[in-house]
């Protein structure tokens, strides 16, 4: 029973970083960089959300999608000003960039609504069925994991049969041949941004609503676990970074209940770095051997 | 490197010492020049100090900037020179750190002398973080780029995360080491005697020690880094380390052994930063692993890509300018590290904007420090 309730605040604490994982595995397949900054969009999202439904006394959906629309400007505004400016240039670069925009964005965080941590009142307080709550699931945990895999298979629909998500994988898989062929190379990288941004508010929203304290370097960690997660998975592959989330989620769960408090983040690095020396594309990543 | 030798035929020279300089390699007499600037700056320094021109808050700053000095210049042989990005440095800081104020406090309670505590601590910071870099680069230099840089994190974070779980004392017994990883224990289960001292605490750190740093102590530091990074980038070990930079394959192709040139690097580059963490922890009374978190390797790292990448004195200038500019602007603390990330990125932006690079090439005929492309 004890293993149970530890297995489902696994998966539901692996769905948040699966839905992070989504946006990082998408971003990183179409664009081929580590947005590091990813992390701390999760966080304007989360304070998004708080500022609509603490100060303006919005309700939660709408705050929701205020999050959600701010996050997918800000995603957009900062691939245009920082990352298609050094398209051609070396990855070591732009990762340094990202990072720059990750302290940017927490450091303005900070100016902007203080260092101290603010309460996130859930967004969702439904009662769940009897045998549920027996079991200590949650109504977040529920609207976590469905929101998840919702979100999952939206994915794959999108990617798989509509224009823009064939241009996506198109640009994927050889940026130079996509654009002889008609591709918008640049709106296409936009929007994976823009898709990419809008989940990390979801993640945000979702993730104050788990763990209720807000403060500026909330999304960091999540954000770095949650590219574990996708690395995990298989960077790339939209079920791999489901798979990857969930399995992380778990994997930190029981660490934390079985083998230690103090070091679950240690363990949960720890499998990252042995499944990258092992399979170095991930559980479901194809592996591309490098041409000479 | 180019050899910027000339015939002796077209100018002709009068005297040894004049010939000797006219034949020097540009990247030596860079070198050279690094050297005496360093000193330079030094005996500054200590004239003003001894001139009393120097305020509690100058003098405070002097041991923490040799220490970024030696990180930012340690971090640049392995982010310029063998063009991998760690983001993990500070990790081997901590280790340094740490491992050197056991070292300093054990030997204090066997009544060594402060000369000999300072210096096997930062001997013993560099000995340890030197096997921390071997455990750490062997797995992690299998990788590449992004995921190497991810991988670098995660063992800073791991670093940091162990040394929170670590409670160290020591008595006449020895040294007591027990590892906290289920959160219950305490200090007392060391079972120190009466006498012993408490050294690490867990979360709480190292509180207690004795500040045993000196200015000199980190001129030397600071100089012993120059020597060990200058001489390896400048032999064949240096070429060889860049060769993979420039290209691994090619160098691969041509019998350089990549795993044994990247790990040299690494492994030195660790090693001196265990000594410069050495140095830092003995100029604290109290220290906390959170010191050396992610922030902190991002910091060494802005000084470096700041300073330029692959360019040693670039580095020391930048960490100098860097560390004092907002210690001298204390109003603007809460600004510091947005102005950092607006530089970091529009550094970033303009050195590689085509237009700009143009413009500079036209400026600059001939780029001396080494920049890294791709």
């Amino acid at each position: 029973m004890v293993f149970l309730q530890y297995l489902i605040s696994g998966i539901s604490i692996g769905s948040i970083y699966a839905i992070i994982a989504l946006g990082y595995t998408m971003v990183y397949g179409i664009a081929k960089m580590l947005n590091f900054a990813h992390g701390d969009v999760i966080m304007v999202g989360g304070y998004i959300s708080f500022c609509t439904t603490s100060y303006l006394g919005l309700p939660g959906w709408v705050s929701v999608v205020f999050a959600v629309a701010v996050c997918t400007v800000l995603g957009v505004v900062i691939e245009g000003l920082a990352y298609r400016p050094l398209r051609q240039a070396g990855s070591l670069a732009v990762l340094i960039t990202a990072i720059g925009v990750s302290y940017l964005l927490q450091n303005a965080a900070q100016l902007i609504w203080g260092a101290t941590p603010k309460n996130f009142t859930s967004l969702v307080n439904f009662a769940v069925p009897e045998f549920l709550s027996r079991l200590n699931v949650s109504g977040v945990m529920l609207v976590t994991v469905v929101a998840c895999i919702v979100i999952m298979l939206g994915l794959t629909w999108f990617t798989s049969r509509t224009k823009l998500g064939k241009a996506m994988r198109a640009c994927s898989e050889d940026r130079g041949a996509a654009q002889l062929m008609g591709i918008n190379v640049n709106r296409t990288i936009s929007m994976t941004f823009a898709i990419g941004s809008a989940l990390a508010a979801i993640a945000g929203v979702l993730l104050c609503s788990y763990s209720p304290v807000l403060q500026p370097t909330t999304g960091s960690m999540p954000g770095i676990k949650a590219f574990t997660a996708a690395v995990f998975g298989g960077i790339g592959s939209i079920p791999g970074a489901f798979l990857g989330g969930v399995l992380l989620g778990i994997i930190e769960a029981m660490a934390r209940a079985y083998l230690s408090t103090n070091l679950a983040n240690s363990i949960v690095f720890a499998v990252l770095i042995i499944v990258l020396l092992v399979r170095p594309a991930g559980l479901l990543g194809k592996y591309v051997p490098e041409k000479v | 490197m180019k050899k910027q030798t000339k015939p002796a035929s077209v100018k002709k020279p009068d005297g040894t010492l004049k010939r000797y300089f006219k034949n020097m390699k540009t990247a030596t007499k860079v070198d050279y020049a690094t050297y005496l600037g360093v000193i330079l700056a030094f005996a500054v320094v200590m004239a003003c100090q001894s001139a009393g021109l120097l305020n509690r808050q100058v003098t405070g700053m002097l041991v923490p900037i040799c220490c970024y000095i030696c990180m930012a210049v340690s971090l640049n042989l392995t982010v310029g020179i063998l063009g991998e990005l760690s983001l993990g440095h500070a990790g081997f800081m901590s280790v340094g750190a740490f491992s050197g104020i056991v070292a300093s406090m054990s030997l204090g309670f066997t009544g060594a002398g402060d000369v000999v505590r300072l210096v096997a601590a930062i001997a013993i910071g560099a000995v340890v973080a030197a096997i921390a870099g071997v455990i750490v680069g062997v797995p992690v230099l299998r990788l590449r780029g992004d995921y190497l840089a991810i991988v670098t994190l995660a063992f800073g974070e791991i670093i940091k995360e162990l040394i929170n779980c670590l409670l160290v004392g020591f008595d006449e017994n020895g040294l007591h080491i027990r590892f906290n990883y289920d959160g219950n224990s305490v200090m007392g289960d060391l079972g120190l005697t009466e006498n012993g001292v408490e050294i690490i605490k867990g979360a709480q750190g190292a509180a207690g020690n004795e500040k045993l740093s000196t200015f000199v102590a980190g001129f030397v530091l600071v100089m012993i880094t120059l020597i060990v990074v200058l001489n390896l980038v400048r032999s064949r070990t240096g070429r060889a380390v860049m060769a993979i930079r420039d290209n691994r394959i090619a160098a691969e192709s041509v019998g350089i052994n990549v795993t044994k040139y990247k790990l040299t690097a690494f492994v030195v580059s660790a090693a001196l930063a265990g000594a410069a963490g050495g140095l830092y922890g003995l100029n604290f009374s109290s220290l906390a692993s959170t010191t050396f978190d992610f922030n902190a390797s991002i910091l060494v790292l802005v000084y470096v890509v700041l300073g330029g990448l692959g360019n040693i004195w670039g580095s020391i200038v930048a960490t100098v300018v860097l560390y004092a500019l907002p210690e001298a602007l204390r109003g603007f603390d809460d600004l510091r590290m947005l102005v950092y990330a607006i530089v970091l990125i529009l550094v970033m932006l303009a050195t590689h904007n085509e237009r700009l690079r143009a413009l500079l090439a036209k400026v600059l005929p001939r780029r001396k420090g080494a920049a890294v492309h791709g």
